[in-house]
């Protein structure tokens, strides 16, 4: 494993809450490995199953869906369809040997920029250690 | 035939350019398939910034655009518009963020540079998946909800029904008024809070724009901007409104009694009873937990006495829905409870009080007739008042209460006034910001007020000396003079900060909006806009926003007032187009998303046997569209193979 | 003028495909009065030299199922593609890998030890495993080596069409035969005797409120023969799967097990499936969330049954 390793993780952020949230730690400044690159959904529920996996096959480290907390979505009860899909993957992904470190599902409010930064700088460091997925080497004849 | 893509990127100054290496992201973009060009600008959301774009589609025939520079929560809808001006369609252009979440983040230049650019690469590769949407325009409903008839509900409606739009103003309880009803003076003017409050109570309830709906609360909000239905609760007061004239002989003859929770319990009200003479409505409700007839059959007097008839036992809890195009949550705040500071001894030890409680000995129509009385029924000669109980303390709330150390002084004022005690204040700091707040701080200095610069450690009965017995004791370190002190007191006064209101959990989720860290609802801005919400057609106003004082909880009031009449008098809004649809032809009825909607938006066809979903209820989550196992359903500006492209993109960036 | 050419040929199969076809019975008499069958290991016996020797795109139509497990596989796969005018993925394993996909979920060695060293009635003391060469007295002798990854026809080679099933009934085979025999061709690349929609298109029962507390197994509960097995906690495939198989396990009383395949437009049969599943079950919190996922023992096995192969991961981690 190189030493210079950069996880690269795609994250899923919900517009109303994780994305917001991920701004006002831009806007505060605060500093952080910047190794997630965002993709802005409405909904943490329109993260398909689907999506992860290309990610993961595709050259992804790790990937991070962000939304908002149990009890608060803007939507009602989008984040409790990806609670159900989350915990489903995981095993599945267990199954296939993926760490479980590598997606990660978290509750970021609109107002917690400080959390996101510990998040993100968490989940960079675990995939530091786990090193890199490099899934399409797994494929081999 | 293939896209041309214009890219944009922005140095914001240098809030991107210090950072990010705006030329390599620059020639990045420019190598990237279907890019026709890519330029760099200092602010791209200034006017010529977004000349260059206009220009470019113009002349180079663009078909998509995209901006890498702040959030798209920041400038999207700038963007949008230039484009539109420029005869593109503003869904066929897309916003990279490169400032929020990557420049501003990171002060290693090379890693922030290749993130924006896997950020621009991204952007790219999803815009030329975008296709031209139209926007929906709805009508907007001139009608206004206000949840909450404190003086900040009040506000709002007097300013809405002053325009004349219809306003249905609800409130929780049996009276309009909120917590200063409850007050006896105001600072910094030390007017009398019932002589300024009961007027505009009264042209509240007099107003022909106001539906004023005591008593009740709301259960259900669903709908749009401009198009919401909500669900109100009317409780049985067990008095006709209608047929009550406001004698009050019901209340007289009444022979329950019961602690009074205006009063905070210090005095008493009867079973059918006003919370305050002047209630508006003045209508008396039934508390069934202590009226004799609901817990034992008897008694009846009330009904007996009422020369109107308007007594009705029989009276039903009611729901009814409305229609409104704006909604405005003034629903205020709570106090902190100051029994869980053990130290102090609240609820323990005899004569320590709330603040709330000091004002209610000291209004006239209060539990002691104005007079503040110790338990015994003396008047204390001495009195400490302890700031910040609650507030700025990493055991409870973090934050600032902003009204403490004003009232706080306005409680010495009346202490000196009505008792001549001693007057001490224990205080962190002393936060007198507002128009006139300094200079009542020097009166109170002058009226010979102790000030002891830290926070009480605790309130002790436990005399260490002759002079404290019988005294409760406040022990403090006096951080000017570096010494702990130890001061017995007659009376202690804690000054209790704000808190957001218990119910505001289940009030964010009916009305779909979020808090902050804190508990209080989230604003759309913390400075560009206080009094909006995420939720396009829903306001937050006053204390529930976050702790504050009269003057700025009527300023924004008024303020959530002009804002819901400025959406009113636009005649119609845009509703954003990202709604699910389903392709007929791929759906094969399997049912799967029809439970799955939060606002029932779909719906099943049983001739065509596919399912549809009708757009004016979707709101655009996506759910059903993760689920679909047939791939039928699509969300337009987020369809699969636009978030593929967005994939795709990142992880082939990273390598 | 000649009849065309049709060549059938068994890779890493089962031989349900071959027994397909010949369940059309009469109707296979009457193909192959029309038709010249140039090769057909399970029916004929031809060689493999006869079909190497045969001019490029001489075969008209190869008719290939099975999986690419074993060089032999790749080598005939690459031979027919060279061989045929027309090159078509028959059956789930061809198509989607498979059963046989399923060694994706562990490696040669494990497989092999299995095999070879471990299985009860083994008797094999000395632990030998196959090598692909080995020398005796009168040279070498070769077999051909297996593959730790088994991959699809066309992760193989190009291929035309696509006919799904495990096997493809036996209604769909007659009319495909047929329209290539009268040269009614789609567009290459096309899914041939099957529907465009998922099988609860055809799928006669009853759709309930796919709400899920459990999930049960095949063996737990009598199914009502009415209602849809997914009601009643059975995991049916049937939502994320291809139609045009007449739904016949259904009828049986079993739930589908995806065999045709994913539906057109998704990328990834069992994702999708999971997606529709999890999302119905009839929970808010995640302690009881989990308790109803754990009823599914088997993720890879119950929504990649046919598919893992064309999967977006593929295999496990090797």
């Amino acid at each position: 494993m190189e030493s210079n390793f950069e996880p690269n993780i795609v994250g899923f952020l919900c517009k109303w809450c994780a994305y917001t949230g991920a701004d006002l730690a831009g806007t505060s400044r605060i500093k952080y490995p910047p190794n997630v690159t965002p993709i802005r959904v409405m909904c943490s529920g329109r993260v398909d199953p689907v999506l992860v996996m290309k990610a993961l096959s595709s050259g992804a480290d790790g990937v991070l869906i962000a939304g908002c907390h149990p009890g608060d979505c803007h939507y009602t009860s989008g984040n409790v369809k990806t609670i159900r899909r989350f915990k489903l993957l995981q095993r599945m992904l267990t199954q296939f040997g993926i760490e479980r470190d590598r997606v990660r599902l978290e509750w970021v409010s609109a107002s917690e920029g400080e959390r996101y930064a510990q998040v993100v700088e968490n989940m960079t460091e675990t995939l530091r250690t786990l090193g890199p997925l490099n899934w399409n080497g797994s494929k081999e004849a | 035939m293939a896209e041309k893509i214009g890219v944009y990127v922005c140095h914001c100054g240098t809030n991107i350019a210090q950072t990010v290496d705006c030329k390599r992201v620059v020639d990045y973009a420019s190598a990237l398939p279907n890019v026709t060009v890519a330029r760099e600008y200092q602010y791209m959301c200034s006017d010529p910034g977004q000349e260059l774009i206009k220009k470019d589609i113009k002349e180079l025939g663009l078909t998509r655009v995209v901006v890498a520079s702040c959030s798209p929560l920041m400038h999207e809808p700038t963007f949008r518009r230039a484009v539109e001006e420029a005869g593109l369609n503003q869904f066929l252009f897309e916003m990279a963020n490169i400032r929020e979440q990557c420049s501003w983040i990171s002060e290693n230049k090379e890693m922030a540079t290749e993130r924006a650019k896997s950020i621009v690469g991204a952007a790219v590769k999803r815009v030329e998946f975008q296709e031209p949407l139209d926007v929906k325009k709805v009508p907007v409903n001139p009608n206004v909800l206000i949840v909450g008839g404190g003086i900040t509900g009040i506000e709002a409606a007097l300013q809405i029904a002053d325009s004349g739009k219809k306003v249905y103003l609800v409130e929780k309880e049996p009276t309009i008024g909120g917590y200063m009803a409850r007050f006896d003076k105001t600072f910094p003017t030390l007017d009398c809070a019932a002589c300024i409050l009961t007027p505009k109570m009264v042209s509240v309830g007099q107003h022909p724009n106001i539906e004023l709906l005591s008593y009740s609360d709301v259960t259900g909000f669903s709908g749009y901007v401009g198009n919401f239905t909500a669900r109100i609760r009317r409780r049985a007061k067990y008095v006709e409104e209608e047929e009550c004239s406001g004698c009050g002989l019901c209340t007289e003859k009444c022979p329950v009694s019961v602690p009074s929770e205006f009063d905070c319990g210090l005095g008493k009200r009867k079973a059918i009873y006003r919370p305050f003479p002047q209630a508006v409505p003045n209508v008396p409700v039934i508390d069934k937990d202590h009226c004799l007839y609901f817990t034992k059959g008897v008694c009846k007097v009330c009904q007996k006495f009422c020369p109107r008839g308007a007594i009705n036992f029989e009276q039903k809890e009611t729901y009814i829905d409305l229609q409104v195009g704006t909604a405005i949550l003034a629903t205020g705040f709570d106090l902190f409870d100051a029994s869980k500071v053990k130290q102090y001894g609240y609820g323990r030890l005899p004569n320590v009080i709330t603040s709330l409680e000091f004002e209610r000995f000291s209004h006239a129509s209060g539990p002691t007739g104005g007079k503040i009385l110790l338990k015994n029924g003396q008047m204390p000669t001495s009195i400490a008042i302890l700031h910040c109980i609650g507030s700025r303390d990493t055991n409870f709330n973090e934050y600032c209460s902003r009204v403490c150390c004003m009232y706080s002084m306005k409680i010495a004022h009346l202490a000196h006034e009505k008792t001549g005690a001693r007057v001490y204040e224990f205080y962190i700091d002393i936060r007198a910001f507002g128009k006139g707040y300094e200079e009542f701080y020097k009166r109170i200095l002058e009226e010979e007020t102790t000030f002891i610069r830290g926070k009480a450690a605790e309130v002790t009965d436990v005399p260490q000396t002759p002079a404290e017995k019988g005294k409760l004791v406040v022990v403090a370190e006096d951080t000017l003079l570096g010494i702990v002190r130890r001061v017995p007191v007659d009376m202690v006064v804690l000054s209790v900060g704000f808190e957001p209101r218990k119910d505001t959990i289940e009030t964010a989720r009916i009305f779909s909006i979020s808090r902050s860290q804190d508990g209080f609802f989230l604003e759309r801005h913390p400075k560009l806009a206080p009094v909006s919400t995420a939720s396009d057609g829903i306001f937050i106003a006053g204390a529930c926003q976050g702790p504050k004082d009269i003057p700025d909880s009527v300023a924004q009031g008024a303020a959530a007032a002009a804002n819901a009449l400025s959406l009113i008098d636009r005649k119609e809004v845009t509703l954003e187009p990202t709604v699910a649809f389903i392709d007929e032809k791929s759906c094969s009825g399997c049912k799967i998303c029809l439970g799955l909607c939060a606002y029932n938006a779909i719906t099943f066809d049983e001739t065509k046997k596919v399912s549809k979903v009708n757009d004016a209820l979707c709101k655009g989550c996506g759910v059903c569209v993760a689920a679909c196992p047939s791939g039928a359903i699509e969300q337009r500006n987020f369809t699969d193979n636009q978030l593929l492209a967005e994939v795709e993109s990142i992880c082939a960036a990273g390598k | 003028m000649a009849n065309p050419k049709a060549a059938f040929y068994w890779a890493a199969s089962c031989g349900g495909c071959e027994i397909a076809v010949l369940e059309l019975g009469k109707a296979l008499v009457d193909v192959s009065k029309k038709v010249d069958i140039v090769f057909w290991p399970v029916a004929l016996d031809f060689k493999y030299s006869d079909v190497e020797s045969m001019p490029d795109k001489s075969i008209d139509v190869c008719f290939f199922n099975g999986a690419i497990q074993t060089s032999e596989n790749e080598h005939m796969a690459k031979l027919f593609r060279e061989k045929s005018k027309i090159l078509i993925a028959f059956g789930a394993c061809a198509n989607g890998g498979g059963i046989p996909a399923l060694a994706n979920t562990t490696t040669k060695e494990q497989i092999f030890t299995r095999v070879y060293k471990e299985t009860p009635t083994t008797d094999n003391p000395k632990g030998v495993i196959p090598q692909t060469k080995v020398q005796v007295k009168e040279g070498e002798l070769a077999i051909p080596e297996f593959y730790n990854t088994v991959r699809t026809l066309d992760q193989t080679v190009d291929v035309d069409y696509s006919v799904p099933g495990c096997p493809p009934v036996g209604e769909q085979v007659t009319a495909v035969m047929n329209d290539i025999v009268a040269g009614k061709l789609p567009p290459k690349g096309s899914v041939m005797g099957a529907s465009d929609k998922s099988l609860c298109d055809e799928c006669k029962r009853v759709k309930g409120d796919r709400k899920i507390k459990k999930i049960v197994r095949t063996y737990e509960i009598v199914p009502d023969t009415e209602k849809c097995l997914l009601d009643q906690g059975i995991i049916c495939m049937g939502p994320a799967t291809r139609g045009g198989c007449g739904a016949q396990c259904i009828d049986a009383n079993m739930p589908c097990r995806g065999c045709y395949g994913a539906v057109p437009g998704v990328l990834d049969q069992g994702a999708k499936m999971l997606s529709a599943l999890s999302s119905n079950f009839d929970a808010e919190s995640e302690e009881e969330i989990e308790q109803i996922a754990s009823g599914v023992t088997d993720p890879i096995g119950t929504f990649y049954r046919y598919t893992l192969a064309r999967s977006l991961l593929r295999r496990t981690k090797a």
